[in-house]
């Protein structure tokens, strides 16, 4: 379970984020969407303690993550997996070897059992042949699917993805929404999605917080989330003439 | 102005802190070592040693049009153009080449990983970035750039012979005395000591600045030249006070 209380965060005196309080369960995959330049990332990064908050607790099952010394933040991070926006995977190494590289970093898997490993998670996400190729030799999707591979080939306790699926076709899209969503419920993890796909939202959106001027402005889940009287939040889902007709549609 | 320069000085030592700990895993780090050794060390080779034939061999020219007086042996060519190459040419200038060459590729190596966050991703695994990026490259540069210096020494002293004779400005007789006359082996510490200390310089400066890019690709680039700049400058400044503590 993660804990936030009051997270504040400024850049150069414009505030990103305000006063975001919230609970993230263990074994719940829960969603943060927002418009692009909300502050989704800047919060993630917040809540991982790569940017530190100007105020404000993050809470790993009851421990602040920022009163940490540098051995207790080193130990919470191995049971930590990201996915980040741009994928960041190690331009030096193969994919396998991207995979690979924390397992052979902390655990004690032989090498034969990391290659297994890797091969396994390349299977979930659809990529069992491009274990050999080198990231610049990659698709933006399939980098997307590989750093996915690699933020869950160590079996992480905490899951961070910052957009999973954007740049995605819909139906990848699904199927690594899906992953994700049954990797939560089968190792009980806490997993944290940033996101604006409602595809996503939908699917897999167990518990649904909205982030709108600086400021956590909605919270709920995907049942709640059709019928809701916010007008902000309205505004984000209903984009669309489609969308807004087969709305009014349903009300009558 | 000198607070940035104290800011810098403090920051780079709480990096070097983080850096020289003990690698997490020896496996990984030799993995990381060896491959540092071959694209730091072995790709250097070609442009150390074109570069040595080819200085030696002025000297030695150089030497021997300077000596025209009869009261200088002819044997004094070959002297001079050994304890150049010894003394200050191998060691300095050529630390100075691989300053630029070596010091603007580890700086933008890992200016690169750090804007496209890869370094964060090492952070976020529990990796000691620093320790993981940084320690494997120090640790190369100072056991190859030795290697590098010793055959620039061998290549500078050949060339000399080799294009001083080709251009009939000294005898292999001559060149040859002229090379063991008075031979310090000292000398050859004193260089190899110069060069172990640059190696971490052009290492630990290089890195410094590649780790601490911010911005895009813009800032890689001037992160790379300013690794070059202060290398040089630094390198400069360590040769004086180097040769006045072990020659004087
Ligand atoms: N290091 C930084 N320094 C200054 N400003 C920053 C920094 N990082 C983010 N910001 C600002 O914070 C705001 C939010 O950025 P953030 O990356 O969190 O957006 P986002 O919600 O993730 O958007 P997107 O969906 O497009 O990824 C932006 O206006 C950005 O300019
Ligand atoms: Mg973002």
């Amino acid at each position: 379970m993660i804990e936030l209380k009051n997270i504040n965060k400024s850049f150069n005196g414009r505030h990103i984020t305000q006063n975001v309080s919230c609970t993230f369960e263990r074994g719940q995959t829960s969603l943060i969407i927002g418009e692009s330049g909300s502050g989704k990332t800047v919060l993630l990064k917040c809540i991982v303690g790569l940017t530190e908050p100007d105020t404000g607790e993050v809470l790993f099952d009851g421990k602040d993550a920022l009163k940490m010394n540098a051995k207790e933040k080193q130990n919470l991070r191995k049971e930590i997996g990201m996915l980040f926006q741009g994928g960041a995977l190690f331009d030096s190494k193969t994919v396998e070897e991207n995979i690979t590289f924390p397992l052979a970093m902390f655990t004690e898997m032989s090498e034969k059992e990391q290659k297994e490993r890797a091969q396994f998670c390349l299977s979930r996400v659809n990529l069992k042949d491009a274990g050999n190729l080198y990231p610049s030799e990659l698709s933006g999707g399939m980098k997307k699917r590989v750093a996915i591979a690699r933020a869950i080939a160590p079996n992480p306790k905490y899951l961070f993805c910052d957009e999973p699926n954007s740049g995605l076709d819909p139906k990848t899209s699904i199927l690594i929404d899906k992953l994700i969503k049954e990797i939560t419920d089968e190792f009980q993890m806490t997993t944290i999605v940033i996101t604006h796909d409602m595809n996503s939202v939908m699917e897999i959106g167990e518990k649904v917080v909205f982030i709108c001027n600086n400021q956590k402005w909605w919270e709920g889940t995907n049942k709640t989330i059709l019928n809701t009287d916010n007008k902000e939040l309205n505004d984000f889902i209903y984009v669309s003439k489609f969308l807004k007709e087969l709305k009014d549609k349903n009300k009558s | 102005m000198f607070n940035r320069f104290f800011f810098h000085i403090g920051r780079y030592f709480s990096m070097l802190q983080r850096v020289l700990t003990v690698p997490g895993k020896w496996s990984v780090f030799k993995k990381e070592l060896f491959h540092e050794i071959d694209s730091l060390g072995l790709t250097s080779l070609p442009i150390v040693a074109i570069i040595s034939l080819f200085m030696g061999a002025v000297i030695t020219i150089q030497a021997a049009f300077g000596f025209t007086s009869a009261w200088v042996p002819l044997y004094a060519v070959g002297y001079t153009t050994r304890d150049s190459v010894i003394l200050e040419f191998s060691p300095t200038i050529i630390s100075l080449i691989l300053a630029g060459k070596v010091g603007s590729n580890i700086a933008s190596e890992i200016g690169t990983m750090r804007i496209t966050e890869q370094i964060d991703a090492l952070e976020i695994m529990g990796v000691n970035s620093r320790s993981f990026l940084i320690l494997p490259k120090i640790v190369a540069c100072m056991f190859i750039n030795p290697f590098l210096i010793l055959i620039s020494m061998f290549l500078g002293i050949a060339g000399g012979w080799l294009l001083g004779t080709f251009a009939g400005v000294v005898s292999t007789y001559q060149y040859v005395y002229g090379i063991q006359y008075q031979f310090n082996s000292f000398n050859i510490t004193y260089a190899l000591i110069k060069t172990v200390v640059f190696a971490f310089i052009i290492a630990s400066v290089s890195a410094y600045h590649g780790y601490y890019t911010e911005g895009g690709a813009l800032e890689v680039g001037r992160s790379s030249t300013k690794a070059v700049v202060y290398c040089s400058i630094l390198i400069l400044v360590f040769n004086f006070i180097l040769t006045q503590l072990l020659l004087s």
